[in-house]
């Protein structure tokens, strides 16, 4: 272990001291009166940390004998990752505060489920992956359990370690036989035997438990159970943040064991990808119909995101990687400015879920309906909201990959997923009157929804300029 | 000055922000400003228009006023127009100011109604003008989310249900399309519809999931497309969401949907289906054929049975629509003239006829023709004008109607005697419907007591139909405005079409010759 090893693991490094101190601090002083304290300071160094990752420098370097690689792929997910958990949690703050949910160990276990986060898209080695992993997860089980007396949060925070468990079984079963047949755990190792010649039948057994493992955190069917019933009964702060960062670093985790591990075989982890895909889109699209409950919707609606995503990823070039991480981006954005209004839902102080509370909602609030209607537009992904764009570039990926039966079916998908978005602009804008909902929001939620807004219709003109840099992470992966 | 075309196009949308920004309450003073500021952008854009052609130069059958700009994913902003379209960009800054003043009586949530027509301008404007394919399908697809709020919003009983189908039907042919256009980006290389239109796709026959595809590429690309603009269009038998959507739609919507956004189909395939695809075109021409008569005389039977005055317009412009197919595929100087001058006209006096019927609608609240008669006893002005336009969309010579039905009938004439028989019985069964319902709504007695006290048309609604009046008068008599413009570019596009033909027959006779040969 030299200093430049952990030069390269400053951020992560940082972060666990971070999270120690911080709960000592908690645990010693004054307990939950310093959790907006901890809140606030968490996602100010959280950003700082982004911020200083963003201008590291372009070139890829990797530590403690190539276990942890730091590349600009890493880097881009890892940005995505911090500023993503940073805002959801600064738009938590008012939410959790008038419900006495504010503890002060919200923010430690979102820091050490960001840390397990960045260790998990920086992994080199299958040891790493699955540290980081289990660091992520087990501080998401609690979090999902954090309103104790409720019985459905609870359940969900119950659920989610029972099946989280079993994917991390299969997973781990996966990089058993990995490691068997490859005599290695390193990514490098495995790619080199790969590259040597007769792949070994194990190996491709290895490769789809992984695959398998690593579908469930993604929640791409048929691995998506438990994904509505954990997205309804945990709170909706810890539900915001279960559609943001975790996804983009599962999924980002599948592109780096697939290209770095097994980037030699696209043809084979390619077709399992495309099946995920094609039946992620179809059942978020279907099944989200018959929802009546906005949280459960928005879990059947990530679902879908998800399966157009993994079409990115199962074109299998670098423009498929480029397009899945723009996608990711976009799809973060989208769901921190949905959140941020699902948060401000409540009638009489207790919060709502029901869709049909949101009857003739535009009469009362014409700004916040209007910036609604701009999310669920580019949710849906029709032009010329930013969505558009992300699901463009799947596409186009996936043409380019001479994949146009994906492209076609990721078409039918979204125009019978556009169906329940417009359902929610309909109950908004032609619904009848009826006893309504409250959306106080705190100045932060007020902020992110309407940025975000404005974001998803000025970003067209050139999507911030995170196209050249999403191409530079995807070249540093697919080599 | 060199971006005319983003200036028309945008200045709707900077009126809309204005307007989404500035104006505040809902008082009648408030509404009234949105109402002043909605008419006096439109009426800007259609005076900046006129310069558009005036600067046209219609020999010259390549894009003008070009403007090009770098974009995102290798895309580029460019906008151009040629002989085709100029003349709808026309269309849609002309027609625009008077929808405005037709719905000045409107009270509920003005500002908004205000911001989606001015929205919705900006977005049929850009569909005319656009020069790459994904900005073309941004502002085509685009067009829908205005569209949906004002037949969702301010639309009649049903309109939930007519807003979801309209949405939907069309989303669904969009996707479509946009795969086929991101499969075109891959073969040719560029999105730029310039190159497009001189890039040959390939044509030989492929084998799909073991089907045998004549015409390869192109069939499956042309098809894509036609999902698309055949629902735009409508054609038989996916026209079913327009009766609904023109029934529950408010009388400016309905205007707006009738002359402009049904155009939209048919520039499609002029653009798109009929150059790019040329190979695809000669082969699935009899297909369109049949489908634009079948059409023609379907939807004319059903007009005769409808007893809702605005389902029997949208379904008398399902067949006029019939006549445009059928003159575009004809794919022959007097089809396409035809198609395109038909199209202009519909426009003038689709829109003109769902204007007659707001105007009784808006006195009476009911578009039953049961609930009508005798209204010129009353109404005197009003009788002329309706009769007027229920002239015009039979096709009396003298107006605009007629020229476009016989230039279109000409040129399937041309081609297919027996499509163009079929489709000639729709010029008798127009007038069957047309005059049947200008006789059940105007004349005989009045003894409805409710229609005892209609008050004729005011002062602004004359000077809304005043413009229609004019344009179909002139257009009828003096068709050459229009066919000069058009002429030099359609030449072109005829020639290139044939021209393309012929090399693909020369190839297929040349692969035959070697398959046969040693």
């Amino acid at each position: 272990m030299t200093q430049a090893d952990f030069n390269t693991v400053l951020p992560e490094f940082v972060l666990a001291i971070y999270a120690m101190g911080a709960l000592m601090f908690g645990v010693y002083t004054t307990k939950d009166k310093a959790a907006p304290v901890i809140l606030w300071v968490t996602s100010g160094l959280m950003l700082a940390l982004a911020l200083y990752i963003g201008v590291r420098g372009d070139n890829a370097r990797d530590a403690f004998g190539g276990m942890f690689i730091d590349d600009p792929f890493a880097r881009f997910a890892k940005v995505m990752i911090l500023t993503s958990g940073a805002a959801v949690m600064l738009m938590s703050e008012d939410y959790m505060q008038r419900r006495g949910l504010l503890r002060f160990e919200f923010p430690i276990l979102i820091v050490l489920a960001t840390v397990g986060m960045m260790v998990m898209v920086s992994a080199a080695d299958l040891m790493t992956l699955y540290m980081g992993l289990e660091l992520q997860s087990l501080s998401l089980y609690v979090i999902a359990a954090l309103r104790r007396d409720s019985p459905k949060s609870t359940e969900a925070g119950l659920k989610y370690f029972v099946l989280g468990a079993l994917s991390s079984g299969l997973l781990l079963y996966g990089a058993s036989l990995t490691y068997g047949f490859a005599g290695t755990t390193q990514f490098a190792g495995i790619l080199a035997v790969l590259k040597d010649g007769e792949v070994p039948l194990g190996l491709l057994f290895g490769l789809v438990f992984m695959l398998s493992g690593m579908a469930f955190k993604v929640s791409a069917a048929p691995f998506h159970m438990w994904t509505p019933d954990v997205y309804e009964g945990s709170p909706t702060p810890v539900t915001a943040f279960f559609a943001t960062a975790p996804k983009v670093a599962a999924m980002c985790l599948i592109a780096r064991v697939i290209y770095d591990a097994f980037g030699s075989i696209p043809g084979d982890w390619g077709q399992v990808l495309a099946a995920l895909s094609v039946a992620s889109m179809f059942l978020g699209a279907v099944a989200a119909i018959g929802q009546k409950d906005i949280k459960r919707l928005m879990a059947y609606s990530s679902i879908a995101h998800m399966g157009f995503a993994l079409m990115g990823l199962a074109a299998g070039t670098a423009q498929g990687v480029q397009a899945m991480m723009i996608y990711m981006a976009i799809y973060v954005t989208m769901n921190v400015g949905t959140f941020a209004f699902i948060m401000a839902m409540e009638r009489d102080g207790r919060p709502v879920t029901d869709i049909a509370a949101l009857n003739h909602y535009a009469k009362r609030e014409p700004g916040k309906a209007l910036a609604m209607l701009v999310l669920m537009f580019s949710l849906a992904g029709v032009p010329p909201m930013l969505g558009f764009f992300g699901k463009f570039g799947v596409l186009q990926a996936a043409v380019d990959a001479d994949m146009v039966w994906l492209a076609l079916a990721g078409a039918v998908a979204s125009v019978i997923g556009a169906y329940y978005y417009l359902r929610i602009v309909f109950f908004m804008y032609f619904g009848k009157e009826n006893d309504g909902i409250d959306t106080n929001m705190g100045a932060v939620q007020w902020v992110m929804l309407m940025g975000v807004a404005v974001i998803m219709v000025v970003g067209i003109a050139n999507l911030f300029g995170i196209e050249p840099v999403a191409a530079m992470a995807a070249e540093a992966l697919v080599r | 000055m060199d971006n005319l075309l983003s200036v028309i196009t945008l200045i709707p949308a900077v009126a809309a922000l204005v307007l989404a920004l500035f104006l505040r309450g809902d008082d009648a003073a408030a509404q009234m400003n949105a109402k002043w500021t909605a008419l006096f952008a439109t009426t800007a854009t259609f005076v900046i228009s006129l310069f558009v052609l005036i600067r046209f130069d219609p020999a010259n059958t390549g894009f003008q006023m070009l403007e090009s700009y770098a974009w995102i994913f290798g895309l580029q902003y460019k906008m151009g127009v040629d002989g085709i379209s100029v003349l709808f960009v026309m269309l849609t800054t002309f027609l625009m100011p008077l929808v405005i003043l037709s719905c000045w009586d409107v009270t509920v949530r003005v500002k908004e109604y205000m911001i989606a027509f001015l929205m919705l301008e900006c977005l049929m404007l850009g569909v005319f003008c656009a020069l790459d394919l994904v900005l073309f399908y941004l502002f085509f697809e685009a067009g829908l989310i205005p569209m949906f709020l004002i037949i969702g919003i301010w639309g009649g009983k049903e309109r939930i249900y007519a807003a979801f189908k309209f949405f939907l039907y069309t989303f669904l042919g969009s996707v479509l399309m946009l795969v086929a256009m991101i499969a075109m980006y891959f073969q040719a290389g560029t999105t730029d519809i310039v190159a497009l239109l001189n890039h040959s796709f390939a044509s030989d026959t492929i084998a799909v999931a073991g089907f045998q595809i004549v015409g390869g590429v192109q069939t499956l690309l042309w098809l894509a497309f036609f999902a698309s603009f055949a629902v735009k269009m409508p054609m038989w038998p996916v026209h079913t969401w327009l009766p609904d959507a023109h029934v529950q739609a408010p009388t400016a919507g309905s205007v707006v949907l009738a002359a402009i956004l049904l155009k939209m189909g048919g520039y499609g395939f002029l653009r798109f289906s009929l150059p790019m695809f040329p190979v695809a075109s000669e082969l699935l021409a009899p297909l369109i054929f049949w489908m634009s008569a079948i059409a023609i005389v379907y939807t004319s039977l059903v007009a005769l049975a409808q007893t809702d005055m605005k389902k029997l317009i949208a379904y008398s412009s399902v067949a006029h629509m019939g006549y445009v197919t059928m003159g575009i595929f004809a794919a022959n100087q007097q089809g396409i003239d035809g198609a395109i001058f038909q199209m202009l006209s519909h426009g003038f006096i689709s829109g003109a006829l769902f204007l007659c019927v707001g105007v009784i609608y808006d006195r009476m609240h009911t578009r039953e023709i049961d609930a009508y008669g005798g209204l010129v006893n009353r109404m005197p002005a009003y009788a002329l004008v309706f009769m007027f336009f229920t002239m015009a969309n039979v096709g009396l010579p003298g107006t605009s109607g007629f020229v476009g039905e016989f230039l279109t009938l000409t040129g399937i004439f041309q081609v297919n005697t027996w499509v163009a028989l079929v489709a000639t019985s729709g010029v008798i069964l127009s007038a069957a419907y047309a005059l049947w319902l200008y006789r059940r709504v105007v004349f005989g007695d009045l003894i409805k007591e409710a229609l005892k006290t209609i008050t004729d048309m005011t002062r602004r609604e004359k000077a809304v139909f005043a413009p229609l009046i004019a344009a179909t008068l002139i257009l009828g008599i003096y068709p050459s405005l229009v066919t000069d413009i058009i002429g030099p570019s359609v030449k072109t596009l005829v020639t290139d079409y044939q021209a393309a033909l012929s090399v693909a027959d020369a190839t297929q006779v040349a692969q035959n010759a070697e398959s046969v040969g040693p």
